[in-house]
Order: structure tokens, then C-alpha cells, then sequence
């Protein structure tokens, strides 16, 4: 089936050619949607919206003023508004919440003639590494059914697993684009701070969000960060020198110099076959001439702990606006507005965002602000410090994305911090404003996919992807 | 390792508007105790003379043209509302008749 392509490229080629059509492709991707409906990726699929908008694709392709993302099918991690569809943050207090405006992804996804074939569950309010949070259920793992897929971004990741769209949008706050994509054999990119603007993204932690692709190639990695990055009016926390330009041609055979943490490789937690991979991929790069440097990373600890205090105390601000009062779910069982509040946000939240709301108002209760919440701000500075000195030195630092495989769905829900200490290696890039990629580099004896992280400097995302592609290409023939 | 006691679980409830039930509070005390501590770890940074880390880029102050636009309808606005009536959101009588 063309569906089952790679590559965007040559899907469009196929089109083009006339030896298949958007509505054909469609109808492939409908069954497929239909076929594995136990995963449960999606939502929502907007069937019959998809089927029209088929056809009007391939019209234009016809009359030659198709958009270059025409022939791509696409979901969206159902926190992403698009205006006149439900979004729900995959939680009951949105449930029949509908986008009156787009996102700035989605606007330019539709300019572009991408098809958005549906939208895709995750973690509720995208709190989760293992899309077990989700008001309306745990997404499956496809590689093996009794498996997690990850998270937050889990029905991203599998919907594009298991062939059901070409391509998807996540988002990805500590890990959230990444770890999923790492654990469904996918790329997944988190862009820089400011590279993509977040206007139309339900806020979780707004210093650290990012909306990002997951692909089953570089190249359509590429393509859809150079249409969905750039400056945006409505999103006035974007990048100066924001970078948009991710086709181009780079220089090939520079030698390069990675930086690889010792924690990483001597931490016990990482499974063998996730540390012999890391180990025979630095073997790799050296056999070709790059440098590969090892440095201490004293503050690697401090990274999680960080990271929960500063993105909870965001969180419990930036859900407060779920109330009751203007939208989303009002609970009948309340008299007075005090009540409704109360009573609207219990029965409305899950259990793990009421978990992350009480630690984030913790956090910043006049009591303890200083302790927690500015003392983290503080340590983020000392972690962004230490990270730009990395890059002083070298172009890139590699960690595994993850320091096992998927693991089983219930292994780790009943113990919030172990689930917490799954995002070790991905929360890094979230702290300190970088990009990162998780590339599908290899899977276990039992057919586990996991992912290698390459992280660069804050804006030289073109740069990363573009190394990650040629680095993915000699680790596969090494 | 006790970090807060029933007291404070239930301010911390209130000002987050919050309600649980005795089950729910018992396990969620234990995890919050838990991962308080945890976040406790980071008093062993040495963060003196280190600013806050507020800003994301180096750009903080971003401006652009002040242009009328990006706004939607009153009835977009009202779309999603639980109560509503032609122009205005409802919520349940808040002045309290003199008893």
C-alpha cells in the first residue's frame, strides 16, 4: 500500500504521477483507523471532513495549485485547537469543548493543503509518560499490544506507528514528543523555545511547551518543521532570530564533536541493549572521524527535580482558568460559585492533574516559594549555564532517549516518581530551551523500538535535524 | 519524612479549589509528601549569587504593530458556555437574599 510509504516525497510522487490519489490514500487510511481501533490513538477521526477534503486536494493537484504538504495525512495530539473540532486535552472537563479559532499549526498545516485526518489522545492535559492518564483511556503500544506508548504524545506516536496518518503533531514539555516516538521506533522533535509558536496549544507548563512533529522519516521531519516554524504575532515568546529555513542543503563530511555525559552510560537503570547501541553508535561516529567527548554532568540529579517544581507551580496557574464559569464542564451538583468551582474542577480533572495541581500551588505558596520555585528557577539558570559551556566545546550532545524500551502498560501508574524519573534524559532540553531528537535507532531482541537523543545549542534546530538524518544513515549502515 | 500535615493538605485543596475524599486525600498526601522530598533535593545546589532563570530567549520584551484584529464574535464567545443567555454567561444567583 502507498499509504505504508516512509516518505512523504514519494507519496507525492505517486500522486502526482497519477498512480494514486489523496481519496485513495484517504480510504486507506480510514480502514487502517477502522483496523486498529483497540490501540485507541484517536479521539476523534473527522471521516467524512477527510474524504471531502481528498478530493478537493486532488483537484487542485490537477489544476497544478496543490500546497507542499498535498498528500499528507496528518493527526493532531488533541490539545491542539482547530477551529469547529472538539479539543479536549483528553480530559472529561473539556469533554465538549469545540475550537473557535485555529492554532497557528493548524493554520499553516491547512495552507499548505495537509489533511487532518484526526485528532489524537494523550496524556490528560499532557501529564504522563505512558498516555495511561487520558480520561478516555491508555493508548497500546504497537509493537506490543501490553506495552505503554509513551506520553504524553502517546496516540500520536501510534497512530503514525501503526499507519493510520503519514504524520503528527505532538507536544512536548518534558519529554513528551520524544519518549513516545522513542518508544514506537519514530522521530520526534522538540524544536528550540520560540521556534514554533504555541498560540492555540492548551497550556500545561508555558516555559517549557513545544509543539513538534513525529515522522517515520528525517526528511519529513524536515519538511514539516519548515512549515510549521516562524515568528507569529500571537505568541510573543518566540525566538529574535527565529530559525524557518530546514531545506536547505547543509555541508556534508564536517567533523564533528559530540559530547556524551558519563552519567548516561554508567547510570544502572539503562537497559543493556540500550547501552550497548550507545556505545556501538559513539564507536560509529568516532570510526569516522568525529570527536566524541566525555564529560561529567554534575547537575544531571537536579534535572527532574527542576523540572517538576518549576512545570507543576505553571500548571496549577495555567489550569485555574478551568472553572466552570465561561466554558467546559459545569458540575450540576453546586449552589454557590465557590462550589461550582470546587466541584466542577474535582469531578472535571483526573487524578494525576489534581497530583500536579496541589504540588504546583504547594510550590508557590508564599511559605515556600523561595525554597522551591524560585531556588529551581535558579538551578534552571545554572543547568542552561552548564549546557551553552557543552556547546562552547562541541556541536552536539547524544544521551539515549530513553533508558529502556516501552514498558508495561501498569508497571509504573501506581508510583508517580518512577513514572517521573522516566523523562531523566528528555526533560533536559525542556530547561534549558533546545532542540532535541529522538532518532529511531534500533530495537530490542524482542522487537522493542528505543530512540537516541541528539540535543544542539538553542536555534541551530535546521543543524540537528540535518545531522540526525546523515548520523541515522551511517549508524544503519555500520 | 513528613512535609505537610492534614492542616496544610487542606489549604493547599482550597486554594486550589480542590476537593477530595478521605481516600483520595490520605494517598494523595503520601505522594505529594513523597515527591516534596524529592524536590527538596535541590537545597544541595549551591545557587548563590545565581539569578532566577525567568526568560526562555534572550529576547524579553517582543512588541509588534498595535493592529485591531485576532478577536471573535460574541457568539464564538459564548459557543462553548455552560449557561448562557443571548448576551451574557449565567452562573448561579450570587447575591443572597437578607434572611
Amino acid at each position: 500500500m502507498i499509504s505504508e510509504s516512509n516518505s512523504l516525497t514519494e507519496i507525492r510522487t505517486k500522486i502526482f504521477s497519477g498512480q494514486t490519489s489523496c481519496e485513495t490514500l484517504a480510504r486507506e487510511y480510514l480502514q487502517k483507523i477502522k483496523d486498529h481501533q483497540d490501540l485507541n490513538a484517536f479521539l476523534e477521526v473527522f471521516e467524512e471532513e477527510t474524504l471531502l477534503r481528498a478530493k478537493e486536494i486532488d483537484s487542485k493537484i490537477q489544476s497544478g495549485k496543490a500546497g507542499k504538504l498535498a498528500g499528507l495525512f496528518i493527526g493532531i495530539k488533541d490539545n491542539i485547537c482547530y477551529k469547529g473540532h472538539k479539543v479536549t486535552a483528553a480530559s472529561k472537563i473539556l469533554q465538549n469543548f469545540e475550537s473557535v479559532y485555529h492554532s497557528t499549526v493548524v493554520d499553516k498545516l491547512l495552507a499548505e493543503d495537509a489533511i487532518i485526518i484526526g485528532r489524537l489522545n494523550c496524556d490528560e492535559f499532557a501529564m504522563g509518560a505512558s498516555n495511561e492518564n487520558s480520561a478516555f483511556g491508555a493508548v497500546k503500544n504497537f509493537a506490543d499490544t501490553s506495552r505503554v506508548s509513551g506520553g504524553s504524545s502517546g496516540g500520536p506516536a501510534v497512530a503514525v506507528q501503526a499507519g493510520m496518518c503519514h504524520a503528527s503533531l505532538g507536544s512536548d514539555t518534558g519529554g513528551s514528543i520524544r519518549q513516545p516516538a522513542s518508544f514506537c521506533g519514530l522521530w520526534g522533535f522538540k524544536p528550540s523555545y520560540g521556534v514554533v509558536s504555541r498560540y492555540g496549544l492548551i497550556a500545561y507548563a508555558s516555559s517549557f511547551d513545544q509543539i513538534g512533529p513525529l515522522t517515520k522519516s528525517a526528511d519529513d521531519m524536515a519538511l514539516l518543521m519548515e512549515i510549521i516554524s516562524g515568528k507569529d504575532d500571537y505568541d510573543a515568546t518566540m525566538l529574535e532570530e527565529c530559525p524557518d529555513c530546514f531545506l536547505e542543503q547543509g555541508e556534508s563530511g564536517k567533523k564533528l564533536s559530540f559530547a556524551v555525559f558519563n552519567e548516561c552510560i554508567q547510570s544502572e537503570g539503562i537497559a543493556p541493549e540500550v547501552k550497548e547501541c550507545t556505545l556501538a553508535v559513539i564507536e560509529t561516529l568516532k570510526k569516522q572521524g568525529h570527536t566524541v567527548n566525555y564529560i561529567d554532568f554534575p547537575l544531571i540529579n537536579y534535572l527532574v527535580p527542576t523540572y517538576y517544581a518549576l512545570s507543576t507551580a505553571e500548571a496549577s496557574s495555567n489550569l485555574s482558568r478551568f472553572n466552570g464559569l465561561l466554558y467546559g464542564y459545569r458540575s450540576p451538583n453546586s449552589n454557590d460559585l465557590d462550589s461550582m468551582f470546587k466541584k466542577t474542577r474535582s469531578e472535571g480533572f483526573g487524578k494525576e492533574v489534581k497530583r500536579r495541581i496541589m504540588l504546583g500551588t504547594y510550590m508557590l505558596t508564599s511559605e515556600k516559594v523561595d525554597a522551591f520555585y524560585t531556588k529551581a528557577l535558579k538551578v534552571r539558570r545554572l543547568i542552561k549555564e552548564f549546557t551553552d559551556n557543552v556547546f562552547e566545546q562541541n556541536n552536539f550532545i547524544l544521551t539515549p532517549t530513553t533508558s529502556t524500551p516501552a514498558f508495561k502498560i501498569g508497571e509504573k501508574s501506581k508510583d508517580p516518581l518512577s513514572m517521573y524519573l522516566a523523562d531523566i534524559f528528555t526533560v533536559h532540553a525542556n530547561l534549558a530551551g533546545i532542540p532535541a531528537i529522538s532518532i529511531p535507532i534500533s530495537k530490542t531482541k524482542e522487537g522493542l523500538p528505543f530512540g537516541m537523543q541528539l540535543m544542539a545549542a538553542q536555534g541551530q534546530d535546521p543543524e540537528l535535524i540535518k545531522t540526525a538524518a546523515s548520523f541515522f544513515q551511517s549508524c544503519k549502515q555500520n | 519524612m513528613t512535609k505537610i500535615n492534614e492542616n496544610e493538605f487542606d489549604r493547599l485543596a482550597e486554594l486550589s479549589k480542590l476537593e477530595f475524599s478521605a481516600n483520595e486525600k490520605a494517598e494523595l498526601m503520601a505522594d505529594l509528601n513523597k515527591t516534596i522530598a524529592f524536590c527538596e533535593k535541590l537545597n544541595e545546589v549551591n545557587t548563590e549569587g545565581v539569578k532566577p532563570l525567568i526568560y526562555m530567549t534572550p529576547n524579553t520584551n517582543s512588541v509588534r504593530e498595535d493592529n485591531v484584529g485576532g478577536m471573535i464574535s460574541k457568539e464564538e464567545a459564548l459557543k462553548n458556555a455552560p449557561a448562557k443567555d443571548s448576551d451574557f454567561f449565567r452562573v448561579t444567583k450570587v447575591i443572597k437574599p437578607k434572611s
